[in-house]
Formats: structure tokens, sequence, C-alpha cells
């Protein structure tokens, strides 16, 4: 499934068939222990790769081996303890806490393996929401928020409490909230991990369309072989450490997937 | 971040658990509702004291035979036989005086054509409705001839007209009887009004203090001095005066107390505003501990609303919320419920200052200003208890706050 690549950027480059790819992420000896004391865990060490434009990297492992803790210093939610980490050609290991969220606000978006709406909170609010703390005026916000609904397929659903919604439905406004800002990465941790394999397509299939269509960047931590299928280049780890690095070769394309499925009754995969 | 929307959010979350909310905001409205009425209470009682001296006229001062502590017994303003018409003569050589009348009082029983009516009577000199302002508002006062001969001569108030004449009967020139002695009427006082305790003061006689002294009372001395003062500024001076002089004259040792009260509208006016502070004083202490109460409430309300959501806030960090975003967020929160308290308590506490001037009878007044501060004081109170859960809030690591379950 997987071919072992060297990481060259000029490979790369012809892998995303772009003739300029520029770097998203690089990352260079990134630690990161947790100190608890007594004991010290070491997370993530050592780890040095590279993400360009556009690509859509699955991040494989076993439990525990520091994937979501990757995903968090690369989300910048987290700072590396050691390490350099440069987004988007700026150096935001040492930034501070609010610099941080500033960087959270404009560059990255994220969907969670638990959606994380805001409860009681509609749809196009919770979609809304990034734009609040950018300084959107409300009335851009709205259109925004009814754009980034339509494009995962949520048109009609923004009044719609999340309590109102399916886990895909759920997910899916989670996705648009991640993208209405124009972020440059997606960082989703286990997205599919709550979701039935239908569901999980569809949201791979959304993924997949932002991907190719809008050229964002994705990174998705996942433990299913099959989600990962979905990538263009996984990445797989083993405690804390990046142990293989390859393209996908039989990639998977959602739609078709999705295309070829047993039509299951629409009400029925929505209640997944 | 958007004002407006901080705003909106806020209202949201309170709105969301109105029962909590409004629990919540009881201790600031009790509080400002206690301030407000303290405020309307002393602006009223101040108020009425300001109408009073008007009314008193802003040169007065009066002695009144007795003292105020003889032998540590507090005794009645009769309570002396010291005081003299020939005290009030000597008095008109003050310089800051400018006139004086002796004052007789007595009670009489009026009849006119079958009519009885009982009514104080006062013995005074012509020129008391200069020095009261209280001019005689039909016929003619008595003259100071009137005063040398004793004679039988009467001014009535309006209660005593209504009480003794038909409607619509001229009294001036008519002839009443006093204790049985026929007095003639020469004139009519313009009315006066209740005093702020509810005593009508135009149910009055008044006559010569001389005939009174002689023909109705029965006695040689005085039981007050009315004066007036060259300007209000002249009243402290003039009342150092007449002290010096009436101890003189009644011939007291400096150990002794004075067996005389002087007064002033001001003296009335501090004495007023001793009543009003008793409950001015319990109302601003509830208003104290209750915005106190209330702020821990808010506080109280804030850490568990801060704890509840900590998963939101994590969202909301994780899509960008600064420290200070979040900050505000849950401040804005505190200030609103404090401002909707502060809000509701000037509502109750106008309603509750009407409640004291209908029951007690008190003046009140709310002044714009009390309301505007009792918002700024709750807006006060929402910041500095909301300040710690905000901080709380706004120092959640965004990685636990998501995790939080
Ligand atoms: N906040 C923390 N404090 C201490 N140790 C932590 C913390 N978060 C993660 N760890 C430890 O770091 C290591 C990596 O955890 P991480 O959550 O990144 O794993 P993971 O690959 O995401 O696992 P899973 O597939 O189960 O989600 C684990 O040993 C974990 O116990
Ligand atoms: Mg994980």
């Amino acid at each position: 499934m997987l071919r072992e690549v060297l990481q060259s950027e000029p490979e790369i480059g012809v892998a995303n068939g772009r003739a300029k790819v520029t770097p998203v992420i690089q990352v260079e000896n990134l630690h990161r222990i947790y100190d608890l004391g007594e004991v010290q865990v070491h997370a993530l060490r050592s780890v040095t790769m590279t993400v360009y434009s556009g690509e859509f990297v699955a991040i494989m492992g076993a439990s525990g081996s520091g994937k979501t803790t990757l995903m968090n210093v690369l989300g910048c939610l987290d700072r590396a303890t050691r390490g350099r980490y440069v987004l988007d050609g700026q150096d935001v290991s040492k930034l501070s806490k609010n610099e941080l969220a500033r960087i959270r606000n404009s560059k990255i978006g994220f969907v969670f393996q638990g959606f994380n709406l805001l409860p009681r909170t509609s749809a196009l609010e919770n979609v809304e929401l990034p734009l609040i703390y950018s300084g959107v005026s409300h009335s851009e916000r709205t259109k925004r928020a009814r754009e980034a609904l339509r494009s995962v397929g949520l048109e009609g659903r923004g009044e719609h409490h999340p309590a109102q919604l399916s886990g895909g439905q759920q997910q899916r406004v989670a996705i648009a909230r991640a993208l209405v800002t124009n972020p440059s990465l997606v960082v989703a941790d286990e997205p599919t991990g709550n979701l039935d394999s239908r569901t999980s397509v569809e949201i791979m299939e959304i993924l997949q369309r932002l991907n190719a269509e809008r050229n964002i960047t994705i990174l998705l931590v996942t433990h299913e072989p099959d989600i990962a299928r979905y990538a263009k280049r996984v990445v797989t780890f083993r405690d804390g450490k990046i142990r293989r690095d390859g393209m996908v070769e039989d990639r998977l394309d959602a739609s078709r997937v999705l295309f070829d499925l047993p039509a299951i009754d629409e009400e029925e995969a929505e209640a997944g | 971040m958007d004002y407006n929307a901080i705003f909106r959010v806020a209202l949201k979350a309170l709105a969301r658990n109105k029962l909590r909310t409004v629990l919540t905001m009881l201790g600031i409205i009790i509080g400002v509702g206690a301030m407000i009425c303290t405020v309307a209470i002393g602006e009223g009682a101040s108020n009425q004291v300001q109408q009073q001296i008007a009314s008193l006229g802003d040169d007065l001062v009066w002695i009144v035979a007795g003292s105020v502590n003889m032998h540590g017994v507090h005794m009645g303003a009769q309570a002396t036989k010291t005081l003299t018409v020939e005290d009030a003569q000597a008095m008109m050589q003050i310089p800051f005086i400018k006139a004086v009348s002796p004052g007789v009082g007595t009670s009489g029983q009026a009849v006119y054509q079958g009519q009885n009516w009982a009514s104080p009577v006062m013995g005074i000199g012509p020129s008391y409705f200069d020095i009261r302002k209280w001019p005689v508002a039909q016929g003619i006062p008595f003259s100071q001839q009137d005063v040398d001969t004793a004679a039988n001569v009467c001014i009535l108030g309006r209660t005593v007209i209504q009480n003794l004449f038909v409607e619509g009967q001229n009294p001036i020139g008519k002839t009443i009887r006093i204790n049985n002695m026929p007095f003639r009427v020469l004139g009519v006082l313009q009315r006066k009004g209740l005093t702020p305790w509810g005593q009508d003061q135009d149910n009055i006689i008044m006559a010569p203090y001389t005939t009174v002294q002689k023909k109705l009372a029965g006695i040689s001395w005085i039981n007050n001095i009315m004066c007036s003062a060259i300007s209000t500024k002249a009243i402290p001076a003039a009342e150092q005066q007449i002290e010096a002089l009436l101890r003189q004259r009644h011939r007291l040792r400096p150990d002794e107390d004075d067996d005389f009260m002087i007064r002033s509208p001001i003296d009335i006016a501090n004495a007023q505003a001793q009543s009003g502070r008793i409950l001015t004083l319990l109302l601003a202490s509830i208003a104290s501990v209750s915005l106190l109460v209330g702020g821990i409430g808010i506080m109280n309300i804030m850490l568990v609303s801060v704890t509840e959501r900590t998963r939101e806030i994590g969202v909301r960090m994780a899509v960008g919320a600064t420290e200070d975003d979040v900050q505000m967020q849950f401040l804005s929160e505190a200030v609103v419920l404090s401002l909707l308290g502060g809000a509701a308590g000037v509502v109750i506490g106008v309603f509750g200052s009407m409640v004291v001037s209908r029951m007690l009878h008190w003046p009140t007044l709310v002044p714009p200003e009390a309301i505007a501060i009792a918002v700024a004081f709750s807006a006060g109170v929402g910041v500095f208890f909301g300040y710690y859960p905000a901080r709380k809030a706004a120092r959640l690591d965004p990685i636990e706050a998501l995790r939080y379950e």
C-alpha cells in the first residue's frame, strides 16, 4: 500500500503535480516532553518533517505514539519543548500564547473526533465562530458561514442546533467551521473515529474535494488503514518518532467509493 | 472582537438559565433598590427641610422658654416662667435683630352663633405676621395700640373660620366669644396648610399677647419670642448676642444652664436630618451588604459557569480566541448580569420609595444622578466580582479545556 520514499522536495513537487511547491509545515528535531514531576513522558522525539502546500497527509501509529501531541503542536495549540517549527514561512516555535491564538485563527482549521460544536448554538453560528475573533463584520460573517456550509453540503441546515443533526452532519459543520477562515492548514484528529463507515467516506469525500479544489493542506490522524488510503501521503509514528513516511500508491477516490457503496436509505445513513 | 457579538453571547448565555440568572441578580436587585431608597429618603428629607426653611423664613430666630437640659431632665417648652415681655423689648437693642414679637400660647373655646370650636390661641405682637411671613389675607392685623390696651381683637385661621362661620359669611367685624369673652374679628390669616408632621397650622386664633396673658392665660410671663435677624448670615451672631443678653437679664451664673432655647430653621433642618438618618443608615447597610452578597453570588455563579463551559472555552480558544477575548466574554457576562440586576433594582428602589412616602408620609425624591450612580455601581460590582472567574476562564489551557468532560 505504501511506497517508501526519500523525502525530497522535487519528488513531492512532482507528486503534487505542481510547478511551484511551498512548504506549509517545516519541523526540525521537534521534542515534546510532558513533565509530570516524577516522570517525564517523551511524547515526541526529534521529529523532522516537511509538508508542502496542497498535501493530504495521514498520520498513523499505535495508541500513545504521539499523534495527537504532534497535531497539537502543529495546530499551534501547544508548543514543542525543543525544536523548530516553521508554519507558512513563519517560525512559530517561540510565539506567545496570544500570538499562537492569532495564528490558529488565521491559518489553521481544526476538526476533532468529538466534533466540539457549541451546544444549543445554531450550525451557522458555530461556523461563524472563528470569524468573530478575526473582526469580520456580522453580515460578512453570515455570508461566509453560509458559503462554508454550502461547500460541505449543509445549505439549509444553518439554523439547526448540533443536537438536531446526525454525527456526520455535525462533523461537516465542524469542517465548515475549520474552512471558514480560509486556513492554509486543516488539522483533523481522528475525524471519522465516531462515525460509521459510510459517513466516514462522506467526510473523506469532502476533505478530498477541499484538498483538490482549494489546495488546502490537510493533516489527518487515523487508526484505520482504509481511511488513510484517501490521503496522498502516510506518516507512521511509533514511540514519538516517525517510522515510515511514504506516498499512497493505491489511493482511493471517496466520491467513487460512495458511488459504488450499496445505496442505503438516506435517512438511515444520516442517523449514523 | 466585536462588542456587539460579545454582548449578544453574554445575553444568550444568561437567557439559557433564566431562574439561575434571576436568583443571582437578587442580591444586586436588593442592594441597588435599597441604595435608591436611601438616596430618595435622604433627598426627600433635605428637600423638605429646604421648603420648611423657605416657609419659616430664612431670617427667623426664636426663643422658647425652658431648657433642653435642666438637671439632666428634659423639660417641656413651658417649664420656666422667666421669659418676659421686657426680655423681648430688650432684644430690640441687638443690632442684628430687625423685629421682635413676644408669644404666649394657650387654648380656647370659640363660639359664634351656636357654633363651637376648640383651637389653640396665640398671643403675639403686631410684627409677628412679618416675622413669620404669614400675612393677614382678609381684613387687617391688630396694631400696637391694641397690644397696649389689651384689646379684645383677634385674627382667625382658615380652619377656625370654616368651623365657626357659614360658607360665604364675612367674618370681619363679627364678634365671637373666646372662653366666654367677646372678641372682635379683625382679619383672616392666609392659608398655611399642614406641617410636615400633619398638624393643621390654620387651626389658630391670634390675639395681642397682652390680651392673652391677662385675659385668657392669666400669666405674667411669655412662652416664646419670635425675631427676624437682619439677614440669614447674621443669625449665628444674633443668636450669640441673644444668649448673652438673656443670660445677663436672667442673672444666670456661668455654671448654670440657659433657661431658654434659641432656635432657627437651621436647627430644624439638623433635627430633621437626624430623624431620617437612622433609616438611611439602616438602608445603607442593607444596600452595602446586599451588594457585597450579590457580588459574591455573581462570582460564584460565574465560576460555576466557567467550569460548565470549559469545553466551549476550549473550542473558542482553538478557533482563535485570545486570553483577552475569553476574559472579555466572561467579564461582560458578569457585567450584563449585574447591570440587569441594577436596572431591576432601580425599578424596585423607585417603587419602594413611593411606598415609603405613601406609608410613612415621608417625602421622597429620586434624583436622576442617583439612578446613574446605581447603574455605574452595579456595573462596577460586575467587573470586580466577575474579574476572577473571567481570569480563570482566560487562563485555561486550550488542550485540557477541549478534553474536559
Ligand atoms: N497532557 C499530557 N500529560 C502527560 N502525558 C501526556 C499528555 N498527553 C499525552 N501524554 C502522553 O504522551 C504520549 C503520546 O500521547 P498522544 O495523545 O499524543 O498519543 P496518540 O498517538 O494520540 O494516541 P491515541 O491514538 O490513543 O490518540 C502518551 O504516552 C501519553 O500518555
Ligand atoms: Mg490521539
